[in-house]
């Protein structure tokens, strides 16, 4: 019908001032406006850095497969069980047993209550697989086991890429985990990220060892680089200290030598530990071992029991305060691999955001030009309709705080091209029934009744794309399937409220005129 | 009245042979991936020396052994874009290509952009893409025919089919880059020739239900043309914003507006001449939405 009443009319001018309002105050300095909302700028408008960054499993695994079979030697030993053979093979813990022990080794890693091989009760899962083939046990991890694995080392490398990233700085860092092997790290206004790249790409496993000139240490012996590649060492296996003793550590410049050290602390365990064993190797020289290179071998003067001491390697003052970083953040569990990157300047950034609005502003003159040399009156109101649209699209996103991307600009655009279409079927339906149909309001009714179904089919075939490429695309796209799904709801709302009401006061004062559209 | 039915089996031939030219490209020509889904680098560069051009780059590049590469103005008279296809490098790569670009041509570059995508990711967006655009053709599939008749649903498929491919024949034919964006580009294209073929086979719909002596083949003719003035304006509306972002809007979204523009065009030939063809081959009637609605 093409009666208003007062209350409809009032609510529906009241949101879309209110919508206008809210969108408005993207455009104004956010310390004295109402809304502190705002639509965020994402990376490709703002400029920033994309890092996607994947966990390399594959040593905590076999770490794991190797403690394991330790463990299980102990513990069969303990229990005076018979096995042989016991070894890994191709990720497979192996062992053969005798016919007499079967049954029992057998109950002792089915059991539920097993400390061997742990039962998820979340997953009802063993960590690991059993397949026994006679006497020969063969143990893989489950797919539970490995599950597990990936999500702790997610856990720890997450919170270790946190402090590195807090460390260096950044606003408003964005870290996130993606799967359950990955982790996203969004910096926006960072446009060189070689620092935080060569940060996150370290380990950062510190272990303190000493040099050794016999192959018959009783922990092993391992050859290690020097970390300039100029020389090699026998270091042992045997591990005195590691990164996880520290307290501590900062870039310093060594007075007397002119030279950059970085200086750590201990925590107490750790300097007990280490005055222990600086007691007992003077004269010896002691490995720093970082990643699994030497970053220098000091030869021990004195026993070291202050707790605190100074790494010195041929630092610059940045290596120097970027070891230190990575000393205070901690090791990762496992090594990070940068497998996707995308890295927007901010000039870039700003030219995105200037072109897009300035094809948004020549593509909406456009069609408000075009619309209103079509329809005239009916054009008029199509294009008021279709300004408030963009202020309702703009007030949502913000309402939201939405990521505007520069697809999300275009999709805004296409929103322009396509809003009109909604009024354009009624218009065009009102014109046909206008040919048969000699009082207006008659036709006009008609007309809007009968494109409804048109009208809502179309929207929702459009709808349907905008979800699909929602959960399918990334990052930037997402945000172009945001304004694109928005922009109908907003279409759907502006046409059917207010074009409707504008348009119907025109018909109601028209009731009589000849080629009313 | 226009008597479009006269030309459905000239347009539909042209179409078959649009549609069998654009599969043996996409064949034997294949699409010219971006590093989105190929995997690679590539590095957005402005120089602000004004004797730094396209061949003393590709000089510089030369000398870094990066595999192969591609390097190309773009856009404004000082920008340029490189692409290195290869995939496994080191995080370190930006790094040496910035102190090599240094010691050649000077430091007048500025590092506009660098993407850098891993082969597993490539593969892995390569394909969600190829399952975004499957599952919304399945899904306007299973929406069309829920909302119509699957004689309806069949011809909007066909229509659909046809504007992809022949879309993508195109992006082939004229070697156009493939990358995420176009992913997009073509979801919307899907969203928008269904959109133009539902408010024609409303229309079909309705005046199926209002005349029971008229032939299919009038039927759509007249349906066609009684939509025909919306079809032309929607079309233009749209065209304008998409012309608007073609022009002003950058070049990263050229290939984007480009696809669409495209798949405007096809979408709209389409909707009159793949989707209602069928109908008139599939004999619809209206007993064929009566029965549906007494069911």
């Amino acid at each position: 019908m093409l009666y208003f009443s007062k209350l409809r009319i009032t609510l529906v001018a009241l949101v879309t001032f209110f919508f206008i309002f809210i969108a408005s105050s993207n455009f104004q300095d956010s310390s004295n406006s109402f809304v502190t909302k705002r639509i965020n700028l994402g990376l490709d408008l703002r400029g920033g850095s994309y890092l996607l960054l994947e966990i390399d499993n594959e040593p905590i695994e076999i770490q794991k497969l190797q403690n394991t079979t330790t463990f299980i030697r102990n513990y069969l030993k303990e229990k005076n069980l018979i096995f042989t053979d016991l070894r890994i093979e191709n990720k497979v813990i192996i062992f053969n047993t005798t016919e007499k022990d079967n049954e029992i080794i057998q109950s002792l890693f089915l059991d539920k209550e097993s400390e061997i091989n742990p039962y998820y009760n979340q997953y009802k899962s063993h960590q690991f697989d059993l397949i026994i083939n006679k006497n020969e046990f063969k143990l893989t991890l489950s797919k539970y086991g490995l599950i597990e694995i990936k999500t702790s080392s997610q856990d720890q490398a997450i919170e270790i890429v946190r402090r590195r990233v807090d460390e260096i700085g950044t606003n408003e860092p964005n870290i996130l985990k993606r799967g359950n092997n990955r982790i996203l790290v969004e910096l926006p206004g960072l446009d060189d990220p070689m620092r935080i790249k060569s940060l996150l790409g370290k380990t950062a496993n510190l272990t303190f060892r000493f040099v050794t000139k016999k192959n018959n240490d009783t922990f092993g012996v391992e050859t290690l680089q020097f970390e300039d590649g100029t020389n090699e060492a026998l270091v042992s296996k045997r591990i005195i200290l590691n990164g996880e003793n520290l307290l501590d550590a900062q870039p310093q410049m060594n007075n007397q030598t002119n030279e950059t050290i970085v200086s750590f602390t201990l925590d107490r365990v750790g300097a007990k530990r280490f005055g222990k064993a600086t007691r007992a190797g003077i004269g010896k020289q002691l490995a720093i071992v970082l990643d699994g290179k030497i970053v220098s071998a000091p030869v021990i003067r004195d026993a070291i029991i202050s707790g605190s001491g100074q790494i010195s390697g041929n630092f610059t003052f940045q290596s120097a305060t970027d070891l230190a970083l990575l000393l205070r953040s901690g090791a990762l569990p496992a090594p990070l691999n940068i497998i996707e990157e995308r890295t927007v300047g901010p000039d870039l950034g700003q030219d995105s955001i200037n072109a897009g609005v300035f094809a948004l502003l020549i593509g909406f003159l456009l069609v408000v030009i075009f619309m209103f040399f079509k329809y005239k009156i009916f054009g008029l109101i199509a294009n008021v309709t279709l300004l408030i649209n963009l202020f309702l699209l703009v007030g949502i996103l913000t309402i939201f705080e939405a990521t505007l991307t520069l697809p999300g600009i275009a999709g805004i655009i296409l929103t322009v091209g396509m809003a009109v279409d909604a009024n354009v079927l009624i218009f065009e339906r009102i014109k046909e029934e206008t040919r048969n149909e000699k009082n207006n309001i008659i036709a006009f009714d008609t007309g809007y009744v009968k494109s409804k179904t048109a009208i809502l089919d179309a929207n929702i075939t459009t709808l349907i794309a905008a979800i699909i490429l929602f959960f399918m695309g990334s990052g930037p796209i997402k945000g172009f399937s945001v304004t694109l799904a928005v922009g109908i709801f907003t279409t759907l709302f502006s046409v059917y409220f207010i074009a409707r009401m504008l348009t119907s006061l025109y018909v109601v004062k028209n009731k009589k005129k000849v080629n009313l559209i | 009245m226009i008597n479009f039915n006269k030309f459905y089996k000239l347009f539909n031939i042209i179409s078959a042979f649009l549609i069998l030219v654009s599969i043996l490209l996409l064949f034997f020509k294949g699409l010219n991936f971006g590093v989105d889904f190929k995997g690679g680098t590539l590095i957005e560069l402005r120089a602000s020396d004004e004797n730094v051009n396209v061949t003393s780059l590709r000089d510089s590049f030369n000398n870094m052994n990066l595999g192969d590469f591609n390097i190309k103005k773009f856009g404004n008279e000082n920008d340029f874009l490189i692409k290195i296809e290869k995939k496994d490098r080191s995080p370190k790569s930006i790094e040496i290509i910035k102190k090599s670009l240094s010691i050649d041509l000077g430091n007048s570059f500025n590092f506009r952009r660098v993407e850098n995508v891993g082969p597993k990711v490539s593969s892995e967006l390569l394909k969600s893409g190829i399952i975004a655009i499957a599952l919304s053709l399945a899904a306007m599939l299973f929406y069309i025919w829920i909302r119509f008749e699957w004689q309806f649903s069949l011809g909007a498929i066909l229509a659909l089919f046809h504007d992809v491919i022949i879309t993508l024949g195109l992006f082939s034919l004229f070697s156009l880059e493939i990358n995420l964006s176009i992913v997009a580009a073509v979801l919307t294209i899907v969203g928008y020739s269904m959109n133009d073929t539902v408010v024609i086979y409303d229309r079909v719909r309705e005046n199926l239900r209002k005349f029971s002596d008229i032939k299919i083949f009038e039927l759509t003719n007249i349906s066609i043309n009684e939509t025909l003035s919306r079809t032309i304006i929607t079309s233009v509306t749209t065209m304008l914003a998409l012309v608007s972002i073609y022009l002003f809007g950058g070049e990263i979204l050229k290939g984007f507006s480009l696809a669409m523009i495209m798949g405007v065009v096809f979408g709209t030939y389409s909707s009159i001449y793949i989707a209602n063809p069928i109908l008139v081959k599939l004999r619809v009637s209206q007993k064929t939405i009566l029965k549906e609605e007494a069911d």
